[in-house]
């Protein structure tokens, strides 16, 4: 559906709204519909609310509530080091192997839930999306964005381990931000093909176990990307969660594999993952409140 | 002032057959769907009617800034479609609609609500979600939670509210939103009395600020006190739009019942309902045929079939009679009569009938409406259907009808005069 909004100026008004009415003109579209993604802006309170409700909700009626955020990367990651450190004496290049998986499970963390909330966000808020008008990009985006809260947290652990393994950040540092964005784009392009795919597949909600595990291994998480044989680099960094990994790395240690032409190609699928998965969704939004 | 607050042109919603809720595709269909495409494509071609409902075609109406416009029609006949357009829930297929304003709606009551969250945190957030601005919710906050009669749960999570309570919390955010355009949608059939009194006084005052509304109800009495003019829908068409009386009575003598009987289909039937179980409503004349118009010096008798799959205490059994015009004439029930009172003081599991006999002389030329309830008192109603049949009254016979005048009123009994002359 196609809605122009365009404001205009009313000159006299019986009851007291801050804004003049809007008009809204309501007409079928086919095909792929453009993205309006300026009426994101219009609903950022929602969008705030949305993720604020997350938020409250998943730590809600828990013992731990927040602590979780800490909890979980940090069982991996001692899950991770007794076996691929200890037993099978994974190579690090040089760095301690907790902290080694420990930076690489924090934007992991921000993906795989990311992917696991965007599987079910739509069909968790049928009721909203069958009865009222807003931008159902903000289910998604709300679910991305929520994880960001549970990152910083866990952010804070990773500056303990790193005060207690003595390394010190370099210049690097500085793009950890920019590094940040990248998982954040990832997460949303991927989330969002899934929460569309769903609304119509829902063996998407089946599929996300299995996909998110498979995911992690073909992401260097548990080892460095190093150990991909030359000639298999190029299919290996379709992976954009590899760019993020690698590029999370390095800005935290400054060592490890300095961001190349790998690194640059891998951000760009995400790039792409991103427009066709909003273009896609927004093709498949019209039709959400019908079938879902 | 004779701005367009909405205008619909040509407006149509087509559904494949079988999008209910529940049936979402798996991939392995879509597969399948694959390899019949070329059987589909040839379908499509042929009319592309086989697998496809209109669920609203060609509707097309204006409503004025200011204006409280009613909208009837029996059930599925495109009444939810065409809202859930305006509100911009779901596309038009064909057609082309422009609305001026905010438009709010009553049918999304509680929308977003979330039970672990507290009623502050979904004030906030329900407003939010129906449009609020977070200012705007701070200023009205309290008004809000003094509308709903919360004030002590206020930071209790919403899954510990009654029902009741929570439906309360939720209209008072929809209450409060204030929209160019509001929609509502038969809100008033959920809630206690005290409840839809509450939003029906809402409503009149949002009509009185000069904000556009747009009033979806089988109520025909509310319509007609809240309305201007109403439009009546039918099998996905506007049939009819007039000023609100004659819009109900064209909707009352045509769309109801043609036979002087109903039947309540399997999904007119609320799951509330259960255990009772309403089958049919029939009017039949002094010979015990099943009749639509009746002649007023005749009796005739309201009967009313019903299942009780459990045996209920202290249940009764009644009906409304109302005029064309929505005023109720009376309400009786199967067990006013203390006998038949303490007899089914509670009434076992079984298929029933009550009937009633209505004494001849009473009603005057005319359409009336019955309506059904089935309650306990003061304790829950488990049935109600307010406008359940419509019948016609024919005055040939009654008296005056030497004088070929229409007599106000709903009644025309046959009083007993005397004519005194004084002088004598």
């Amino acid at each position: 559906m196609k809605q122009i909004v365009s404001m205009k100026r009313k000159t006299s008004s019986r009851h007291t709204s801050e804004t003049e009415p809007e008009v809204i003109r309501l007409y079928p579209t086919r095909g792929w519909a453009a993205l309006k993604l300026g009426e994101l802006w219009t609903y950022r309170e929602l969008l705030f609310f949305l993720t604020w409700r997350q938020l409250k909700v998943r730590y809600q009626q828990t013992i731990l509530g927040a602590t979780w955020a800490i909890l979980q990367p940090l069982l991996q990651m001692v899950v991770f080091t007794l076996i691929f450190s200890g037993i099978a004496k994974m190579d690090s290049g040089g760095v301690p192997y907790p902290i080694f998986s420990y930076t690489a499970l924090l934007p992991w963390g921000l993906f795989s839930k990311a992917l696991s909330d965007a599987g079910h966000s739509m069909v968790m808020n049928r009721s909203m999306i069958t009865k009222i008008y807003f931008p159902r990009l903000l289910i998604p985006l709300a679910s991305v964005l929520s994880g960001i809260v549970d990152f910083l947290i866990a952010f804070v652990v990773l500056l303990g381990m790193m005060v207690y393994y003595k390394i010190w950040p370099t210049n690097a540092i500085w793009t950890l931000p920019l590094f940040l964005l990248l998982a954040l784009v990832s997460a949303l392009g991927v989330g969002l093909w899934l929460s569309a795919l769903n609304v119509t597949y829902r063996d998407v909600g089946y599929v996300l176990p299995f996909l998110t595990q498979f995911w992690m291994y073909l992401t260097p998480v548990v080892y460095p990307s190093s150990k991909i044989p030359a000639q298999w680099q190029m299919i290996y960094s379709l992976n954009p969660m590899m760019g993020v990994v690698e590029g999370f790395r390095w800005s935290i240690l400054g060592k490890a594999n300095a961001p190349g032409p790998m690194i640059a190609f891998s951000s760009g699928i995400a790039l792409l993952i991103l427009i066709s998965g909003l273009f896609y969704f927004r093709r498949m939004e019209r039709t959400f409140a019908d079938i879902l | 002032m004779d701005k367009i607050a909405i205008r619909v042109e040509n407006i149509g919603k087509q559904y494949p057959i079988g999008t209910a809720p529940e049936k979402y595709r798996t991939l392995r269909d879509s597969l399948v769907q694959i390899g019949k495409a070329p059987i589909n494509l040839v379908r499509k071609v042929r009319g592309n009617s086989a697998n496809t409902i209109w669920a609203l075609r060609d509707v097309s109406f204006e409503v004025r800034q200011g204006q409280v416009l009613g909208v009837v029609g029996r059930n599925g006949a495109g009444k939810s479609t065409l809202l859930k357009i305006l509100s911009r829930v779901t596309d038009p297929t064909e057609g082309y609609a422009e609305i001026r304003g905010r438009v709010g709606s009553l049918l999304e009551v509680g929308t977003g609500f979330h039970p672990e969250l507290t009623g502050r945190d979904n004030i906030y957030l329900n407003g939010a979600i129906l449009g609020m601005k977070r200012r705007e919710i701070d200023n009205k906050f309290d008004e809000i939670v003094e509308f709903s009669g919360v004030e002590k749960f206020i930071d209790t999570p919403v899954k510990r509210y009654s029902s009741g309570m929570y439906l309360r919390l939720a209209f008072a955010v929809a209450a409060h939103l204030e929209p160019e355009i509001l929609v509502v949608d038969e809100v008033l059939a959920v809630g206690d009395a005290e409840f839809q009194r509450k939003c029906l006084g809402k409503m009149s005052d949002v009509a009185q600020q000069g904000r556009t509304v747009l009033f979806v109800s089988h109520n025909m009495s509310a319509i007609l006190r809240l309305t201007d003019e109403t439009i009546v829908l039918d099998h996905g068409k506007l049939v009819y739009r007039a000023p609100s009386p004659e819009a109900v009575d064209y909707y009352l003598s045509t769309g109801l019942a043609q036979s002087g009987e109903r039947y309540w289909l399997a999904d007119e039937i609320p799951e509330s309902a259960a255990p009772f179980r309403p089958i049919a409503l029939r009017i039949r004349n002094a010979e015990r045929r099943v009749v639509d118009t009746i002649r007023s010096v005749d009796p005739f008798t309201l009967e009313f079939e019903y299942v009780l799959d459990q045996s209920i205490t202290g249940v009764r059994v009644g009906v409304y009679l109302m005029s064309g015009q929505g005023e109720v004439i009376f309400t009786a029930f199967d067990t006013d009569e203390p006998k038949l009172y303490e007899r089914y003081s509670v009434r076992p599991a079984g298929h029933y009938l009550s009937r009633c006999l209505i004494p001849p002389d009473l009603l005057n030329e005319g359409r009336y409406v019955v309506g059904i309830n089935a309650s306990t008192f003061r304790i829950r109603r488990y049935f109600q259907d307010e406008y359940a049949l419509a019948f016609s009254v024919d005055p040939s016979g009654a008296p005056g009808m030497q004088w070929p005048e229409p007599r106000l009123g709903p009644l025309r009994p046959r009083l007993v005069w005397q004519i005194e002359n004084q002088r004598a």
